[in-house]
């Protein structure tokens, strides 16, 4: 690369583990509650147009209390996303130097989005009392937009680092000329973006079934809660197919070209055809230990033909091949994995629903969906870490490598440690925050004194409060 | 103009908005601070509640406007900023992480003690986010950040000037704080909280004027170039700014409520602005001018496109919300 590579490198090296890890642990936590800016929002909607159009009060008290939660996990992805800004220039300033005239151009889009959003979402959250029911219902409406045009913003930026583009540089390695379209529209948006978005509605739907699922494993098997795991899960069912159709060409797609990524995570070290698919194991530089490996299929998958040939590591120069590629091939096969299983779950919940218009009764059923928010979240922490992982050592795939990037300040793993204890106590805030919601909840629900939002009551929907029977769809 | 002129007003533009609507913001949490244990502070309290809660949030947006325009249009003015001042910068992104979860946990816990923890929490770092954002602000006019980066991480920040505006901008949050405050508890009748935030209104305005002239005479002694452009193409922005805080003391003093807000928004604006006149044509002083740290010219297009979807969408929006708060039809 032309007139790099002059940072003294001793200094740089504990720097660049020490900002990847705090890189990567706030990006962890901050993409769990962007995920829930991102598709909460159209859960919501959904329980309240319930609400509005059947007169289902419980649906109207789920959408109600929803949107009370939203508001804290809005707040905390607020702040960490701020962090993350500020990230940016304080452990990559070189990177942002260089770099900043094109990456930040999505990240200006972005700051459009992000701010209709706040506004839309203070205007939803606190219009429950005085607004009428379908203003305040439209409200909401823009939210669920501008979650997928920030996310879209955000991850059109780093799918740019993985396939950079639209910019001219001078012999200095200095950018010296922009095509905003080109850097927006570069060739990994078009997977990596719907992958996220689709993502993020499997994280807020399981998640958010997961806990109405935990709350009738306890016994508490009301028509509210019914519905509560039934909207969510809905919408992250639908999800389900279309993720794992998107990620089978965001695979494909990396195939061609990022071929040291892929072949770090599928553990590929000779180039040739006939490449053998392993499930699980260790990566070796002689291949895969105690994995299951099904021949021929990695090409298949590669170019729908056993023949196609595949870039092994061997081919990749050594100072351009992924660190911890058994890193890399577990978190590949923990997201498919744990999405194949998803949509097993969805099935499950299709077929008893096509059948007999009930979700399941067996608690296998209900275990399954507690554990499935979980599952979902480590699934898409498992896809960054391919993402990211398997693009090092490049920061811009081949054009600046993370260490020419990284910053040369002091203290970075004292800012770490520091980070590692904000964030602690801010999870473990918003957690407690969260429960004292909920269990303030179930008191009023036992003392009944339903909250009726926009002032003049609605029409009294008086619904059995039965486990069976009655499907939302049976309410009117 | 040249476009990297018009993307620096953006920029100026945005971190005037900050300074107003955060800087409001960010005194509310001064006032929540100081305003005794928890039975003489519940009514000042409850009142910056009920006036920040539906719109704090959007009010920090203008941060993140801020960081992205800038490194999207000075990408490298952003890298030498963030590189030499990254002791304040980390010290007010804590603050924001502080604040941003003590005011949003505090709403909905009820036992008193968590409330106190996170109230305390929420207070104290509206008092030093300001304080460091300020001293980032005065360490660059005072020309302390070189455009290379890597500059001096202490030297940089802990000398007069910038921890004058440190102070200062702690004081002006203060003060449009309680300007603010005094006008909705007038519109909500209550005379008591009125009177309250009006004599706190004053103490901060004669703090941050006190403030500002030790300001100049750093200036002065620390960035000469700014202090002559400041006395003599900055003037009428320097008396603008005196006379409209003249003004909103004068009101104070005679219980008028016309126009306070405007006022106290105007000897603030015009601050930021006398800042920005003071350091043109350079954005670093004196070291790297606007025009040598622009971006390449599309992306300057870029951001002015974006800057009007910003004014079409994001401006009546936010006046939409602001209205409908004003009309107290945003509640918990
Ligand atoms: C709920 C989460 C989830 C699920 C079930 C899946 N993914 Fe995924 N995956 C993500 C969530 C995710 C993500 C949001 O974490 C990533 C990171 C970057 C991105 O664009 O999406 C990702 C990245 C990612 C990448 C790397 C893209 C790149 O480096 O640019 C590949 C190749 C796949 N995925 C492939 C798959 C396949 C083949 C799946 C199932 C059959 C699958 N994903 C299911
Ligand atoms: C779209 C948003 C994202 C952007 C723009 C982005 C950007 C970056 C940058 C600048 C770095 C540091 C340089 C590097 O190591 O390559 C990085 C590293 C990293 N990020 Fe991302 N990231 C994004 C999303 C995520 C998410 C959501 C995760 C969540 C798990 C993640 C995980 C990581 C990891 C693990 C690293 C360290 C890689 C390594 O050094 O080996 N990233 N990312
Ligand atoms: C895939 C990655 C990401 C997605 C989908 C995403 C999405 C979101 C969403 C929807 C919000 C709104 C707040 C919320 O709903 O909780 C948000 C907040 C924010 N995010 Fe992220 N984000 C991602 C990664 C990043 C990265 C890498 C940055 C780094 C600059 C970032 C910066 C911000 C900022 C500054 C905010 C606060 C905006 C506000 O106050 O509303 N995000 N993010």
């Amino acid at each position: 690369m032309p007139g790099l590579g002059a940072l003294p490198l001793a200094a740089s090296e504990s720097n660049l583990l020490a900002a990847r890890e705090l890189m990567a642990f706030t990006l962890g936590f901050h993409i769990v509650l962007a995920c829930l800016g991102v598709a909460l929002p159209a859960i919501i909607l959904t329980a309240n147009w319930l609400g509005l159009k059947r007169g289902d009060e419980d649906a109207m008290r789920l959408a109600r209390r929803w949107s009370k939660a939203m508001a804290v996990t809005f707040a905390v992805g607020a702040v960490t996303g701020t962090v993350l800004s500020f990230e940016f220039g304080l452990l990559w300033p070189e990177f942002m130097a260089r770099f900043g005239d094109a990456f930040g151009i999505a990240f200006a889009i972005e700051g459009i989005f992000f701010f209709t959003e706040a506004i839309f979402l203070a205007i939803y959250i606190y219009g429950w009392k005085r607004l009428s029911g379908w203003a305040h219902w439209w409200s909401g409406v823009p939210m669920v937009i501008t979650g997928i045009g920030g996310a879209f913003s955000v991850v059109a930026a780093n799918a740019w680092m993985n396939q950079p583009q639209g910019f001219t540089l001078d012999a200095a390695g200095k950018v010296v000329d922009t095509e905003p379209f080109e850097v927006l529209f570069n060739p990994a948006w078009s997977y990596e973006v719907p992958h996220m978005i689709l993502a993020a509605y499997m994280v807020a739907g399981f998640l958010v079934a997961s806990i109405y699922a935990v709350g009738m494993l306890r016994g508490r098997r009301d028509r509210m809660h019914r519905l509560g795991l039934l909207i969510p899960l809905t919408i992250a069912c639908i999800a389900t197919p279309i993720q794992l159709f998107v990620g089978d060409t965001a695979a494909r797609e990396v195939a061609d070209h990022q071929p040291a990524k892929f072949a770090g995570f599928e553990c590929i070290q000779e180039t040739g055809p006939d490449q053998t698919e392993y499930l699980g194991g260790i990566c070796t530089d002689d291949g895969v230990e105690g994995a299951i490996g099904i021949p021929g299929l990695d090409s298949f998958l590669v170019g729908f033909d056993t023949d196609t040939v595949v870039t092994g590591l061997e081919d990749i120069p050594p100072d351009e091949r992924p660190p911890a590629n058994t890193l890399l091939h577990l978190s590949f096969d923990a997201m498919v994995g744990i999405g194949s299983a998803l949509l097993g779950l969805g099935a499950w919940l299709a077929f008893v629903w096509w059948r007999r218009r009930d979700i399941p009764q067996t608690p296998w059923f209900l275990r399954a969906v507690a554990a499935s928010g979980v599952s979902a979240i480590v699934a898409m922490w498992c896809g960054w870490i391919v993402t990211e992982v398997g693009r090092q050592p490049w920061i811009v795939q081949g054009y600046m490598r993370t260490e020419e990037a990284v910053t040369e300040a002091e203290g970075i793993w004292f800012a770490f440690a520091g980070v590692l204890v904000l964030y602690t106590g801010l999870g473990i805030g918003a957690v407690l925050v969260l429960r004292a919601m909920s269990r303030r909840w179930r008191e009023e629900d036992e003392g009944d004194e339903s909250e009726t939002p926009y002032a003049p009551a609605l029409g009294n929907g008086d619904f059995p409060v039965h486990m069976t029977g009655n499907s939302p769809e049976g309410g009117s | 103009m040249s476009k990297a002129d018009v993307a620096a007003a953006i920029l100026w533009t945005g971190a005037t908005l900050y300074a107003v609507f955060g800087g409001a913001d960010f005194g509310g949490g001064l006032w929540d601070l100081i305003a005794g244990d928890a039975e003489r502070g519940a009514r000042p309290r409850e009142r910056i509640q009920r006036s920040l809660t539906p719109v704090w949030e959007a009010n920090h947006v203008w941060l993140i406007f801020i960081l992205v325009v800038l490194w999207t249009a000075f990408p490298e003015a952003f890298g030498a900023i963030m590189s030499t001042l990254y002791v304040p910068i980390a010290l007010a992104a804590v603050g924001i992480v502080l604040r941003g979860a003590g005011f949003a946990f505090r709403k909905s816990v009820q036992r008193l003690e968590y409330r106190r923890a996170m109230g305390a929490a929420f207070a104290l770092s509206s008092v030093l986010t300001p304080f460091f954002m300020g001293a980032v602000v005065g360490a660059i006019a005072a020309g302390n950040v070189p455009p290379e980066g890597n500059g001096d991480a202490f030297s940089s920040w802990l000398a007069p000037l910038p921890l004058l505006t440190g102070a200062l901008f702690v004081a002006t949050g203060a003060y449009l704080a309680a300007v603010f405050l005094v006008v909705d508890s007038h519109r909500a009748g209550d005379k008591e909280m009125e009177g309250y935030f009006a004599s706190r209104a004053m103490g901060a305005g004669l703090v941050a004027g006190a403030f500002a002239v030790a300001g100049l005479v750093a200036l002065h002694g620390e960035a000469r170039y700014a202090y002559e452009r400041l006395i003599v193409e900055g003037l009428p922005l320097v008396i603008v700014s005196a006379l409209c805080g003249f003004g909103v003391l004068g009101l104070l003093l005679s219980r008028g409520r016309r126009g306070l807000r405007p006022l106290a928004i105007g000897a603030v604006v015009t601050v930021i602005w006398g800042w920005g006149v003071a350091q043109f044509p350079y954005l670093l002083p004196t070291s790297l001018k606007i025009s040598e740290a622009a971006a390449p010219g599309p992306t300057l297009d870029a951001v002015l496109i974006v800057f009007a979807f910003a004014v079409l969408l994001v401006l009546p929006a936010l006046g939409l919300l602001y209205w409908l708060s004003q009309k107290d039809l945003l509640e918990e």
